[in-house]
């Protein structure tokens, strides 16, 4: 059945994936080896980055499960009624079938109704003076403002003009609909980083830890994997969920004891009352500590992997690989018991490298990969550039934009094909070209470079490129 | 760090061929108490190698596990109890893990083991 999904007008590559990741979690999306997609419809004459959008789901059940764990979903409504006059409104509602209606207007219940005005304040005057447009709706229950059982929803988008930053509208639409579902925002000032006991410089923001958990159908029973955990951010959000988690990192910061006993990462879980992971590890994962044989244990492996903009990647290594011909160090007994073994940098791409291979070795099938990528916005940046694996699909991508120079993308990847010895055959060979040819791997696609280059050194002679045109975008677009 | 991790863990240094299972030092031990989960436990099961899981929770104090299980016997209750305590309750906050080739140790420090190999040992 047809439902009117509103979202919240932020993040906009991430609303319908989420959408459609919770659909598959509650049953309603079919299953990811098949390509069935939900189906979705744009209202008429709105442009795609609207908030408003008309999506086929299965059962209002499900689309209330889905609402209810979302973070992007404004709501979830069932449409009684559009047009874009309150005449054609009106017409509208009383086409829509009686038993439809009906059981939602009897005297037992009790219902309220919200005006909402998309891109405009509309001030209680005309809201008073909308719902009073309304009374040809046969509502024989009590009005109640605090905790009606029925919510009502009179939304409105008007053309608005185009020096806004709003999507461009080409004309008015009015939609009357019975609240299904919502996302619980509450959840964001909870979790907000503001308030986290223990934080590192990459803590991932709380809205986007929850988004890339349900990417990933973070869930109780499943074990979800960060191999880069730092202090835990993305793994609060799974264990919200219900998720057993593990996490891993190279950085001492895991390990050490933040600013007291009292912070550290196993003192994030205990903040909001969640169950701490079941071990974290210090461990590289260029150099996993896994058994041999050991696969198929995770549900979910989401991360954000170092891109070296902000922080560089570290692999083990250290002195021998820089220096090439130099002997081995080797750490005399007496000081192996608090070495701190020296480290390489681990390029972006032996990093993403090592992620997929771990990730198509002990993901589940089926398991979801979720991890963050980053892109330079000069470069036209198609599906086929991303990160690919023989055991993986790609079934989302979702650009976050981070700066005029560079935005990351959040990955989602299906395991749909067993971990094979062909594959980490081909696997062992690439490692090994890693190592000899680290120099080499270090200089491509050298990021923190392209980021942080003062501009006028960046600008061709023309300085006509594609970005100079966004400098004041008439439209936000994706910068919301 | 729990006995579910340490059933995963191994020493990989380079030249080591039998680094499976870690012998573990305990030093100090502790028990929390989980929320069970059947379905997770039954589907976790066949992914573990039991008789270490076995043997690491006797060197921690827990010797009620039988010496062999097999999928059946996840039905029964009293089992899964004890299965679910050795391999999510049971929690090593100081120690060490030793590689049962080489004698390296792995110290566990605050329940997080450092695997991290060292610049000849990799």
């Amino acid at each position: 059945m047809w439902y009117l999904c509103v979202f919240y007008h932020r993040l906009l590559d991430y609303r319908k994936p989420e959408v459609e990741a919770l659909a598959e979690l509650f049953g309603g999306g079919g299953s990811p080896s098949s390509h069935h997609r939900l189906r979705w419809k744009l209202p008429e004459h709105h442009h795609p980055d609207s908030p408003f959008h008309f999506v086929d789901l299965p059962s209002e059940h499900i689309a209330r499960s889905i609402a209810n764990r979302s973070i992007l979903v404004k709501g979830i409504y069932e449409v009684w009624g559009e047009g874009s006059s309150y005449e054609e409104l009106e017409e509208a509602i009383s086409c829509y079938p009686e038993e439809r209606k009906s059981p939602y207007l009897v005297a037992c219940t009790t219902f309220k109704v919200n005006i909402d005005s998309f891109g405009k304040a509309v001030s209680s005057g005309v809201q008073q003076e909308r719902i009073q447009r309304l009374t040809f709706i046969p509502f024989k229950g009590r009005v109640d403002l605090r905790n009606p059982q029925h919510k009502f929803w009179l939304m409105e988008t008007d053309d608005y003009g185009s020096n806004n930053g709003l999507p461009p509208m080409v004309q008015k639409t009015i939609f009357f609909g019975r609240e299904v579902g919502t996302a619980d925002r509450k959840l964001l000032p909870t979790y907000q980083l503001k308030s986290r006991k223990y934080l590192g410089p990459t803590a991932m923001d709380a809205e986007m830890a929850f988004l890339m958990a349900n990417q990933g159908l973070a869930d109780p029973g499943k074990l979800v994997y960060d191999p880069f955990v730092g202090t835990g951010s993305i793994l609060v959000a799974a264990a919200h969920f219900g998720a057993m988690t593990m996490g891993a990192d190279i950085d001492i910061r895991v390990v050490r004891d933040g600013r007291g006993p009292d912070c550290n990462v196993w003192s994030n879980f205990k903040q909001y009352g969640l169950p701490e992971p079941i071990s974290l590890i210090r461990a590289d994962n260029n150099l996993p500590p896994w058994r041999a044989g050991l696969q198929e244990v995770f549900d979910a492996i989401i991360c954000d992997p170092p891109y070296g903009v902000r922080a560089g990647g570290r692999k083990s290594g250290g002195r021998k690989l820089l220096k090439g011909a130099v002997e081995p160090y080797t750490v005399p007994d007496d000081k192996r018991a608090g070495h701190i073994p020296s480290t390489a940098p681990y390029s972006l791409v032996e990093c993403v490298h090592d992620l997929l291979e771990v990730a198509a070795k002990m993901l589940v099938m089926g398991g979801r990969l979720v991890f963050f990528y980053p892109v330079l916005r000069e470069d036209e940046v198609a599906e086929t550039d991303y990160p690919e694996h023989p055991c993986f699909r790609l079934v989302a991508s979702c650009e976050q934009i981070l700066s005029f120079r560079y935005s990351r993308v959040l990955l989602t990847m299906v395991k749909i094909a067993p971990y094979t010895e062909a594959i980490a055959e081909t696997a062992r060979k690439m490692h090994l070209d890693f190592k000899e040819n680290h120099l080499k791997w270090l200089e491509e696609g050298n990021l923190h470079s392209a980021v942080f280059t003062p501009i006028d050194l960046l600008s061709d002679s023309s300085g006509d490129s594609k970005l100079w045109k966004e400098l004041k975008p008439k439209y936000r677009g994706k910068y919301v | 760090m729990k006995l579910l991790t340490h059933n995963m863990l191994s020493s990989n240094i380079k030249g080591v061929t039998a680094g499976y299972p870690l012998l573990i030092e305990p030093q100090i031990t502790t028990t929390t108490e989980v929320p069970i989960n059947p379905n997770f436990l039954r589907h976790i099961f066949p992914k573990l190698d039991y008789s270490a899981l076995v043997a690491a929770a006797k060197t921690l104090g827990f010797s009620d596990l039988p010496e062999t299980a097999g999928v059946s016997d996840l039905e029964d209750e009293g089992f899964l109890k004890r299965f679910h305590h050795a391999l999510l309750e049971l929690k090593l906050e100081e120690g060490a893990l030793v590689c049962p080739e080489s004698g390296r140790r792995f110290m566990v420090s605050k329940g997080i083991p450092n695997m991290l190999l060292h610049e000849d040992e990799v």
